[in-house]
């Protein structure tokens, strides 16, 4: 009997032990998901798939231009739902060398009746084209505000880097308009009301 | 080889329990309906688990059958497309989270204790605890269907934006449901391998284990790494959609794509989760029912540890078409394909231990046979899927709808039929009506071809999945799948009906139920008393 008895003592040690490891690993795994985020946001930066761009200004890095070849760089404006804003830009393509660098005037409008923030979140395609697509000055750095009605011209000033893949002839790049909501004080309450009833 | 004798054990344990004399450290359990709310017994708790399953594949059912319904004919008849999408969601969630995965772990419930010579779970209370959650979750998730708003619309995989920025309002429901369904899920799987880990009988090492609990300990693994995952994934749906972050949203930085890779990396194992349980027990069954033990059982845990460590690497396989790189749609086919070959082991495996076997063909070995066939041919069409080029025609079509099913409705769900119908002498003490459960049998065989096949067409052809409404050329593959649907779904009342005249009475069954049946569970009697195995039985490795 005292045998069985020193067995289930053992027994329930064991138990203890394998939940605990247990609970461990799920605190772990939980953890880990959230840890993805910051991962993931990294890695594509790092590896510039999924055609996240810097969202710093860079230097230029070459002072030679490749006049060997062309490269057509295209540019595609958007707008979002929750934000009256209009985005233009002055020509929808331009045809640059590697290495050359380029001003390309882009226009926002606000066309509602009071003032708001939004931002242009960029958006780079082929994916692989992101690493080679230096911005040295770009609107989407920064957050903007503009008042009822008005109208503001802010250039794009970029470089393509030489060691732009062979086979990559066209490149897009897609500027989506984003509000900002934290800036609560400047939101009309319209447009809070808005951002209530979508939940 | 000679037809191998099953092992005696000694029966002492069994048979105070019977005479009714029970340790004295246990009360008389309370009556009624507080005896099923408090009960700590496994077997009790196993019997609440797979009743709670089968009204939940019923309610999913019937979920399904609007949906077929409606797409019986093209054109709108019956439901508006928000109530449709409703339904296609719910469907998903529901057969998932709260069929499939309960009924597993039901049957773990009843049978891991049995199996491997333990008195009970490891946590007992525990064990109430995760099953009480369930009807607590799934209540709360159905009643989002009557929320002004209605319920999730957004597809079982819930993608955002579509379920944080455009989602109805009872998403919130939704995700305490799926958390609570989660801790539930979770606790189970500790107290398994609690169970599995320190409660085996003595002298039985873990390669002397029934498959069904070695599959069931891979399973739990799995639960343990994925599920807090999706406990993740769900936390920060609910930070973007009430606390105003960004988790998955582009427009505060965040990365819509970010919750597919999230999802799936829990996503895909969890797929296995509801079917490496399936494997286990067509892995018992099929050996009683050929009379030969288990071909290559050492290759049969190798290859469900492999498919378990494969599950982690090839979930971007599910996203071929968001824009990955070249790279990675590579190596997410390809690591994709290698499941094939442990998955091809394990068919081996079955196929080699039928081979000169003297095999019968009572229902629990219709049932496996027609899983190890149909669910292979759910496997080859995950292949064809894993191709990432054809992959871009076929994404989001009929052919998906039509591979999954396949793996899920003959493969996991007949496991689980199967599984009720060998253990229900073991549960109740009588022989369910094999004349009934053949003709449930072959009624579901061809119901569940004649609803899915056609599906393969009309997604070669096509047809996009989670739509209400379809282009007249797919009407007729349609009709045959609406048609199937009906046949399946009301021949599951046969199942029912054999479970419910099973419970009251039928043929006596003794201990060992079934000839070729010699596992642990076949040593106590039938049915199965209250307490087992109190002391310990004494493990005989069966010598080949």
């Amino acid at each position: 009997m005292n045998n069985q008895q020193q067995e289930i003592f053992e027994q329930s040690v064991g138990i203890r032990r394998t939940v605990g490891r247990s609970i461990a690993a799920l605190v772990g795994m939980f953890a880990f998901a959230f840890a993805l985020v910051p991962l993931y946001d990294a890695f594509c930066r790092l590896t510039g798939i999924n055609g996240k761009v810097d969202t710093t200004a860079q230097a230029f890095v070459h002072e030679s231009v490749d006049e060997s070849r062309y490269v057509t760089v295209q540019f595609i404006t958007r707008g979002s739902a929750g934000l009256p804003w209009k985005m233009d830009v002055e020509t929808q393509q331009v045809r640059v060398h590697p290495g050359q660098p380029t001003e390309v005037d882009f226009t926002f409008s606000n066309q509602s009746d009071q003032s708001n923030w939004g931002r242009a979140v960029p958006s780079v395609s082929p994916s692989e084209a992101s690493p080679h697509l230096r911005k040295m000055s770009c609107f989407c750095f920064a957050e903007q505000q503009l008042q009822a009605g008005e109208k503001l011209t802010i250039p794009l000033v970029f470089q393509l880097t030489h060691e732009l893949p062979e086979e990559i002839s066209t490149i897009t790049l897609v500027y989506t308009l984003y509000p900002v909501k934290n800036r609560v004080s400047q939101l009309s309450s319209q447009q809070t009301q808005h951002a209530g009833g979508t939940i | 080889m000679a037809p191998k004798l099953p092992p005696t054990y000694p029966l002492e344990h069994s048979a105070t329990t019977a005479a009714g004399s029970q340790a004295p450290t246990h009360h008389a359990p309370p009556r009624g309906l507080l005896r099923w709310l408090l009960t700590t017994n496994h077997k009790e708790i196993g019997s609440l688990y797979l009743i709670f399953s089968l009204i939940m594949f019923f309610i999913g059912g019937i979920f399904a059958l609007v949906i077929r319904a409606e797409l019986f004919q093209p054109g709108l008849q019956l439901v508006n497309p928000e109530f449709f999408n409703q339904m296609t969601t719910m469907h998903g969630l529901i057969m998932v989270f709260a069929a499939v995965m309960p009924a597993f772990t039901g049957l773990a419930n009843w049978m891991i204790p049995l199996q491997i010579g333990a008195p009970d779970m490891a946590l007992p209370r525990l064990n109430n605890f995760s099953f009480w959650l369930l009807p607590v979750a799934f209540t709360l998730l159905l009643s989002t269907l009557f929320m002004p708003g209605g319920g999730p619309n957004f597809g079982w995989t819930f993608y955002a934006p579509l379920s944080t920025t455009y989602a109805p309002p009872s998403t919130t429901f939704f995700i305490l449901a799926l958390h609570i369904a989660g801790i539930s899920s979770i606790l189970g799987a500790i107290n398994i391998i609690a169970t599995i880990l320190n409660m085996r009988a003595p002298g039985m090492r873990m390669m002397d284990m029934p498959l069904f609990v070695w599959t069931w300990l891979i399973t739990a693994f799995l639960l343990i790494a994925v599920m807090p995952v999706l406990a993740g994934v769900i936390t920060m749906m609910l930070m973007d959609i009430n606390f105003g972050t960004s988790f998955f949203s582009a427009a505060g930085g965040g990365d819509p794509v970010l919750f597919q890779h999230l999802f799936w990396f829990f996503g895909h194992p969890e797929v296995y989760i509801m079917i490496l349980p399936a494997f286990g027990i067509v892995s018992v069954i099929i050996p009683t029912f050929a009379r030969k033990p288990l071909f290559g059982y050492p290759s049969m845990v190798y290859a469900t540890a492999s498919i378990a460590l494969l599950s982690f690497m090839v979930w971007a396989h599910h996203m071929f078409v968001v824009g990955l790189p070249l790279a990675a749609e590579l190596f997410f086919m390809y690591s994709t394909m290698l499941i094939a070959v442990p998955t091809g082991v394990k068919i081996f495996n079955w196929i080699t231990t039928l081979f000169r076997g003297s095999i019968s063909f009572e229902s629990p070995m219709l049932f496996s046979l027609a899983f190890v066939v149909l669910f292979t041919i759910g496997g080859f069409s995950g292949l064809m899927l894993a191709i990432s080029p054809a992959d871009f025609q076929y994404h989001d079509t009929y052919f998906v709808v039509a591979h999954f099913h396949y793996v899920l409705v003959p493969g996991a769900v007949f496991a689980i039929m199967a599984a009720v119908y060998y253990w229900l002498p073991k549960w109740t003490g009588h022989y369910p009506n094999e004349r009934l459960a053949q003709w449930h049998f072959w009624l579901s065989v061809i119901g569940v071809n004649l609803t899915f096949f056609p599906m393969h067409f009309s997604g070669l052809a096509g047809m996009p999945r989670r739509i209400p409404d379809y282009a007249l050329q797919f009407a007729d593959f349609n009709m045959l799948s609406s048609l199937g649907a009906f046949l399946f779904g009301f021949s599951q009342l046969l199942f029912v009906l054999g479970v419910v005249l099973c419970v009251r009475g039928g043929k006596k069954a003794p201990a060992q139920a079934w000839e070729g049946a010699w596992d642990l569970e076949w040593t106590v009697p039938s049915p199965a008393p209250l307490h087992t195995f109190e002391t310990p039985p004494v493990f005989k490795r069966p010598t080949p």
